[in-house]
């Protein structure tokens, strides 16, 4: 069983090498002196790992031993990238990180007997359909960008709509490993179209109105977008009807169509993504700034610390918002193709080992769930990338692990805990295959 | 559940493959036309970060060099020229808003330190940022400032002054000049000065009648075909009928069979004219083209800041197919129109045993820590004629300086070759439009024995011959390098 775990240790050993390499190299470009500083955040980096590491040698010995490990080198490279941005911001980075951790920590002690989760599945998906209203919320609220994304409650600022993705998979995951077989066997053809049952079409209309209802109230056509594709994964995955996902995403592109063009800023977004040079100075800046820095960066980047973020002499931003929604634009700069590729590369093989995760779980609600929580990752990934790259209008959200965000990093932790959670419990089902696989009664 | 779920990871796959193709041709295929983009600053503002190399002169004078303004994140650097107009020909400008002209722009790369992309990653994994190197040419200060002032007091022109065993441009200036300082506050002022245009470089983009100092391709043509000998004989009358139209001589004097040393000593167009027929358009064409004629000379410059010399016709330049006056041509005349450095080549050519080394600006590149990266390595470019057809032709230019038209060309103690040339340019409208109007020219090269240098000098809009505006600013300035040497 710790053969696991040592292989997650040794694992570890690349990333603690990068961030000290990485950190160097900004060093280097901006004191031309090596600082040893650079190794004492490696040297802690590599200590909180450690300190993860072993909580979860105690804790979930059978776990997937890779997730953490790529999981940590994702967040070794956002605290480098930000850090060669701002000192300041990697000082907060760290600081949610840590947090991160700690939010991991505590899900895996109190949420070991995770289908619990089930029981309260309504009062879950009540809860994160109540966190994504909460920036619409006078006093609470707050815009940015034309999207009601945050909310400040005191000092405490943060963007809801991280958390409420968690709470919204756990609800479809419970409803739909409860659903399933009448959604299967109900379904009807009409005129050579599977159409799910009208009786369970409900809760699926909700699901979809809810999107709709994020497009308008809070006008942000990513986090919809990632919400309603995590939907349809999991209901191609619980029901194995192809045509649920042509049916539910020919609804989305006409909802989405018809918001477009009556909700101004959708409408502006959409616009702008099929020709930013009409507005190459206003509303075109951010995405045309981001495809130029990624034309600059060409096969092997410009290096670390290279990148023209600000107008030199002045404040203006070059590459607006390069800590968070650009960041991606900001390491084609400067890592080139190549690094590029590496970074997508490693959220494919998270997305691997989630998968791998659901495919060995035992039971229907961890399996879906566990599909969920990847997919809703992996789909974020790609919406804040594919935004960036113009395969998709830009919207605001956060790059997993690598943006500068606290909601992002802490609520990521408590997705990867959750995942490491269903794989501890499926690995162990799977070496001891005589006893709780059986009571629990598997798939 | 299984295969679904293995199903949806392969599409994932998918999305993610997406993302690479989009990263990719963002950063790879289209890269290019995006950095062209003109909304598109990042590029400008990159190379305002980078330290340009400095432009030299050969004895070390600083021609153009970067300072730095602003500091920290606000740092960048902008050109300065120190010489003023004296070297705005031919090393042209760089800003960042303006663009690059000339050899700025031609040794670009070398100014910038652009490495290849191997190379900059090492850069890159030991801490170096790009920076650029310096250029030192060829340019010799005392003469490019000689030829300047010399010009400015004769009118508007050019002088080429080449190294003949090496191809080394020692001097390349052009009046009307300009100062590169001003280019940013001025470039649009400089741009609609149509009739002085200070922004051409004469000496590479002025084509102008060379009239007779074209004799002396013509006569290597016919030295080197052995179409005539030095001692050749050509009965040369006052006038000669040509396609229905007379051919004179000046003052229409008749001087009966001569050879070559005196007719080109008296610069006799009947002779030549004759010449020039006899030799026929495939060989006349194929002398012009291996002095360089009907293509652009080889020299460190823009491609379309060099102009071709030739014949020109409707579509372009003639060839030996088209039909021509070749008593004209050989004469300079007809629709022939050559570049001062086109001239330069053929009487470096002439002074270097017959062979044309490349003209180059350039002389080696040093990179920031003092180190040499790269030195002129003086190449042929053709030998359009035989060292002996060099030498009987030196003898008869000896001939033009010492005895014939272009006496002001002769400085004491050394032996000059040379030849003069006035070409009539009524109705210009860059001299305002005046019947009188010459182009003045002198071609030649010193000591004539041993050559060191050769030069071509022009002035536009003269009512002078070549060897009253010409011939003294090839004296002196081939007196400044040769004083220098």
């Amino acid at each position: 069983m710790s053969s696991a775990r040592n292989r997650e240790l040794v694992a570890l050993v690349p990333v603690a090498i990068l961030l000290t390499a990485g950190f160097a190299a900004v060093f280097a470009q901006e004191s031309t002196r090596l600082d040893n500083l650079s190794l004492i955040y490696g040297a802690y980096f590599l200590a909180i790992c450690v300190a993860t590491h072993v909580y979860l040698r105690l804790r979930l010995p059978n776990a997937d031993p890779y997730l953490f490990p790529l999981v940590a080198l994702l967040t070794a490279f956002g605290l480098v990238m930000i850090y060669r941005i701002d000192d300041g911001l990697a000082r907060d980075q760290a600081n949610w990180f840590v947090l991160g951790l700690v939010l991991f920590a505590l899900t895996i002690q109190f949420l070991r007997d995770y289908e619990v989760l089930e029981r309260y599945r309504y009062t879950i998906a009540a809860a994160g359909l109540l966190l994504l209203l909460a920036p619409r919320l006078p006093g609470i609220g707050q815009q940015v960008n034309g999207a009601y994304l945050g909310v400040k409650l005191g000092p405490l600022a943060f963007q809801p709509a991280e958390f409420s993705k968690i709470a919204i998979v756990v609800f479809l995951a419970s409803y739909l490993r409860e659903n399933r077989e009448v959604l299967i066997v109900g379904a009807r053809r009409v005129l050579g179209v599977t159409l799910p049952p009208l009786k369970h079409f409900g809760p699926m209309l909700v699901v979809w109105g809810a999107s709709m209802f994020m497009l308008v109230f809070i006008r942000d056509l990513g986090s919809s977008l990632m919400f309603f594709a995590a939907f349809l994964a999991l209901l191609y995955v619980a029901t194995g009807r192809f045509s649920f996902v042509v049916i539910g995403m020919a609804m989305f592109v006409v909802g989405a169509w018809f918001f477009a063009s009556t909700v101004p800023h959708v409408h502006d977004r959409v616009e702008i993504w099929l020709d930013p040079y009409v507005s190459p100075e206003g509303s075109g800046y951010q995405i045309l700034q981001s495809i130029f820095a990624q034309a600059d960066g060409g096969l092997f980047g410009k290096g670390f610390g290279q990148a023209l973020i600000t107008i030199p002499g002045t404040d203006a931003a070059l590459l607006p918002a390069a800590q968070t929604d650009t960041i991606y634009s900001l390491i084609v700069n400067e890592l080139g193709l190549f690094g590029a590729c590496g970074v997508v590369l490693v959220y494919l093989l998270i997305a691997a080992r989630g998968f791998k995760i659901a495919l060995l779980a035992g039971d229907g609600f961890s399996k879906l769930l566990a599909t969920g929580l990847t997919a809703v990752f992996s789909i974020q990934a790609f919406v804040i990338i594919g935004g960036v790259t113009r395969a998709i209008p830009l919207t605001g959200v956060t790059l997993p692990f690598i943006s500068y965000g606290g909601s992002s990093i802490v609520a990521n932790f408590v997705l990867l805990a959750l995942l490491l959670l269903i794989s501890d419990r499926a690995r162990r089902e799977a070496v001891e295959p005589a006893g709780r696989a059986l009571a629990l009664g598997g798939t | 559940m299984n295969r679904q779920i293995v199903k949806l990871f392969a599409f994932i796959a998918l999305l993610f493959a997406v993302l690479v193709g989009f990263t990719s041709y963002w950063a790879v295929f289209d890269a290019k036309a995006l950095k062209e983009k003109e909304a598109n600053k990042r590029p400008l503002l990159e190379q305002q970060q980078i330290r340009r190399g400095r432009i030299l002169a050969a004895d070390g004078t600083v021609i153009a060099k970067s300072v730095a303004k602003g500091r920290g994140d606000g740092l960048r650097y902008v050109r300065r020229y120190p010489q003023g107009s004296l070297y705005g020909h031919p090393i042209g400008y760089s800003f960042v808003r303006q663009g690059d002209s000339e050899f700025e722009q031609f040794h670009n790369d070398e100014l910038v330190g652009e490495e290849s992309e191997f190379s900059s990653i090492l850069d890159e994994l030991l801490g170096h940022s790009q920076e650029g190197n310096d250029v030192v040419t060829n340019l010799d200060p005392a003469a490019q400032r000689t030829a300047l002032s010399d010009l400015e007091e004769a009118g508007f022109g050019a002088v080429v002054a080449i190294e003949p065993s090496t191809g080394a441009v020692k001097v390349m200036a052009s009046n009307k000049a300009y100062d590169p300082n001003r280019v940013p506050y001025e470039l649009e002022k400089l741009n609609r000065n149509v009739i002085e245009t200070p922004l051409l470089n004469r000496a590479t983009q002025g084509l102008y009648p060379p009239g007779s100092t074209f004799k002396v391709v013509t006569a290597a043509a016919g030295l080197e075909s052995e179409t005539i000998t030095p001692e050749t004989t050509i009965d040369a009358p006052g006038t000669l009928e040509v396609e229905g139209t007379p051919l004179q001589n000046d003052f229409n004097e008749s001087f009966g069979p001569i050879s070559l040393d005196t007719a080109l000593t008296n610069s006799v167009n009947t002779w030549f004219g004759q010449l020039g027929q006899q030799l026929g358009n495939d060989l006349l064409f194929e002398t012009m083209e291996k002095f360089g004629f009907n293509s652009t000379p080889p020299i460190d410059l823009p491609d379309d800041e060099v102009y071709e010399s030739g014949v020109s016709g409707e579509g372009g330049l003639l060839t030996a197919r088209d039909p021509v006056d070749l008593a004209r041509v050989a004469i300079g005349q007809e629709r022939l129109l050559a570049t001062p450095l086109q001239m330069a080549m053929v009487a470096a050519a002439v002074a270097n045993r017959g062979k044309l080394m490349k003209p180059q600006i350039w002389n080696r590149v040093v990179d920031p820590d003092g180190r040499v990266t790269e030195r002129l390595d003086p190449s042929e470019y053709s030998q359009p004629i035989s060292a002996e057809a060099a030498a009987e032709l030196t003898t008869a230019m000896e001939g033009v300086v010492s005895e014939g038209t272009g006496t002001n060309a002769a400085i004491s103690g050394v032996a000059v070759a040379g030849k003069t040339g006035t070409a009539e340019t009524p109705g210009n409208v860059a001299c305002g439009g005046g019947a009188d109007e010459n182009q003045a020219w002198f071609i030649g090269f010193a000591p004539a024995d041993e050559p060191k240098i050769a030069i071509a000098a022009t002035v536009e809009c003269t009512t002078q011959f070549g060897n009253d505006v010409a011939a003294p600013i090839f004296r002196d300035v081939a007196e400044t390098i040769l004083n220098g040497e």
